[in-house]
């Protein structure tokens, strides 16, 4: 499985008084198994990239391959590229409407057309992935659950459609310390347990550094920078003036290390940061 | 194809109609309406269609613009041409088996579909040129010799205010559930009238819930900054007739009178 975007470019109301390039000259290839984090200022164009992925948005020129196949010049059906490529949108617990969180979950699957024993199994797979009990919450009302539930449940309708890629808009958007926490230990073990393709846009600079084995950053509808973690985030400079940062925990050391020049350090996490720190620092042995 | 609606849109411009009192546009709209159906003949119509397209010049708002919010409202406009056309006695044109067309309702349909044409791009030129804000104020300044009757206008205003105002965020809304709800391989497009209206549903709850939820939110937030209703209100930017508006008004009697004149015009046949 991979994606390949080639040369894609987007325009909202096209001849209108509102024209605006949403994205101009995007190429990335994302591979088997890969991890992708998509930063950007508002408005630099992540999530119209998205909805292009599984040909929500049709690009005014250039084209997405996904696994090899074109998805854009219409020799797919739709349905079918919905099924490999799930997107979740941005406060995804807004699309919730069944009566019950199984049916809801449900929704995606029984589209494709799957026999009602198949979606039963995966609705309890699903489930279980985002870390909700089906015996305990499978016949209550989506709307009675608590916020970071909600978005678990829309998530899971998404994983549901045991699509090849995932796609996560914002995933930990207006979530408290907790649910984000839990949404964050959701995506790895997704990771881990399906080894599916994950492109996730996110503004917390922590979560991409911790998540993603590669970093695009978009910037007025083009992609800016792309690289490793590390990669991107030594370019501090370049990043602020895109309106970006780099995680805490690596302003923390830049200070640290510009103080103690001992220390060597590029953490992004703060275990990371740690063992550096380790490194250097003999604790000396203390007396009872 | 949602966003390609453009009746009850501002387009921002800087135009002598644009600068013109909300309450000379509404007025000037209404007159315009009445006066559609005061017209009788096909030179009446030309001289009706040739004043709205000079306001259209006038305001620079661009007629592809107008045009496009103008098909979602064909439909209805076919149906009455249609019906129009089968449905009128007279001479007959055209005959099969239980379908006529007589001359009478050729003429009726044309006139019918004219007039809903013109009627609509009249009133969207108002919608077009005023700021939602501004069109509200003016309705209330409108209706507020009605309160002494008991009319509440400055809820209705309010009610109007809030309407207009929440269009595009619905629409956005909207927009953004099916979406959602199509990647997650939802299909509005196939299947019998039935299966169409069902699929609506995964659009429609959420949406209604949307729609609770941004009420709520706008309750509050009117609330917090104490909002108590309209007597003892004032305002920030009073609204002012100002020298354009006469030229308005006198370009509105006068074309009511070449409207009134143009029932006299003789006909070319009969």
């Amino acid at each position: 499985m991979s994606i390949e975007v080639k040369d894609l470019r987007y325009v909202y109301s096209p001849g209108l008084p509102g024209e605006t390039v949403a994205l101009d000259g995007v190429s990335f290839e994302v591979h088997d198994g890969e991890t992708i984090g998509i930063i950007g200022h508002t408005g630099s164009g992540k999530s119209t990239l998205l909805q292009h992925l599984n040909g929500l948005l049709k690009p005014a020129s250039g084209d997405v391959y996904v696994d090899g196949q074109c998805i854009t010049d219409g020799s797919v059906k739709l349905v079918e590229i919905r099924r490999k490529v799930g997107l979740v949108f941005q406060y995804p617990e807004y699309q919730l409407f069944e009566e019950t969180v199984a049916k809801d979950v449900a929704f995606g699957p029984r589209n494709t057309g799957l026999s009602e024993e198949k979606i039963e199994t995966r609705v309890k797979a699903s489930l279980a992935l985002v870390g909700l009990n089906y015996d305990e919450i499978g016949d209550s009302s989506p709307f009675e659950l608590s916020g970071g539930q909600k978005r678990r449940v829309a998530i899971a309708g998404v994983i549901a459609m045991e699509p090849s890629v995932l796609i996560l808009d914002e995933p930990t958007a207006g979530l408290d310390p907790s649910a984000h926490r839990e949404i964050l230990s959701m995506i790895e073990l997704i990771r881990e347990k399906m080894g599916i393709i994950i492109i996730f846009v996110s503004h917390n600079m922590a979560d991409v550094a911790a998540l993603s084995d590669r970093i695009i950053v978009m910037d007025g509808g083009k992609i800016a920078m792309e690289g490793t973690p590390q990669e991107v985030f030594s370019h501090e400079k370049e990043l602020s003036a895109m309106g970006l940062g780099v995680p805490p925990v690596r302003e923390i050391m830049t200070k640290i290390t510009a103080a103690l020049p001992e220390i060597e350090s590029n953490a992004l996490t703060a275990d990371e940061a740690a063992t550096d720190i380790k490194k250097v620092i003999n604790i000396p042995k203390r007396d009872n | 194809m949602i966003r390609d609606i453009t009746l009850g849109q501002y387009y921002p411009g800087e135009s002598p109609i644009h600068r013109l009192d909300a309450r000379t546009k509404i007025i000037a709209t209404i007159l315009y309406i009445i006066e559609l159906f005061v017209v009788n003949n096909f030179w009446g119509f030309l001289i009706a269609a040739a004043a709205l397209f000079a306001v259209i010049a006038v305001s620079r708002v661009p007629v592809k613009f107008i045009f496009r919010g103008l098909t979602a409202v064909f439909i209805i406009i076919a149906f009455t041409f249609i019906i129009n056309l089968f449905m009128v006695d007279g001479r007959v044109l055209w005959h099969w088996r239980f379908l006529t067309i007589t001359y009478e309702g050729v003429s009726r349909a044309f006139f019918m579909a004219v007039r809903l044409v013109l009627l609509i791009i009249g009133s969207s030129m108002m919608t077009l040129t005023t700021k939602p804000i501004e069109l509200t104020d003016g309705l209330e300044k409108l209706f507020k010799p009605f309160s002494l009757i008991g009319l509440p206008s400055h809820e209705i205003a309010l009610m109007m205010t809030i309407a207009l105002r929440f269009i595009p965020t619905l629409m956005e809304e909207t927009d953004k559930i099916i979406k959602a709800q199509e990647a997650r391989g939802a299909d509005f497009e196939s299947g019998n009238l039935f299966q169409r209206a069902k699929s609506l549903i995964p659009i429609l709850i959420p949406l209604f819930i949307s729609s609770f939820r941004i009420a709520q939110d706008l309750a509050l937030a009117m609330e917090a900054r104490c909002y108590h209703g309209g007597s003892g209100r004032t305002r920030m930017n009073e609204i002012h007739f100002a020298k354009g508006d006469a030229v308005a008004a006198v370009l509105m009697v006068l074309f009511l009178a070449v409207i009134i004149a143009s029932r006299y015009i003789p006909v070319l046949y009969k």
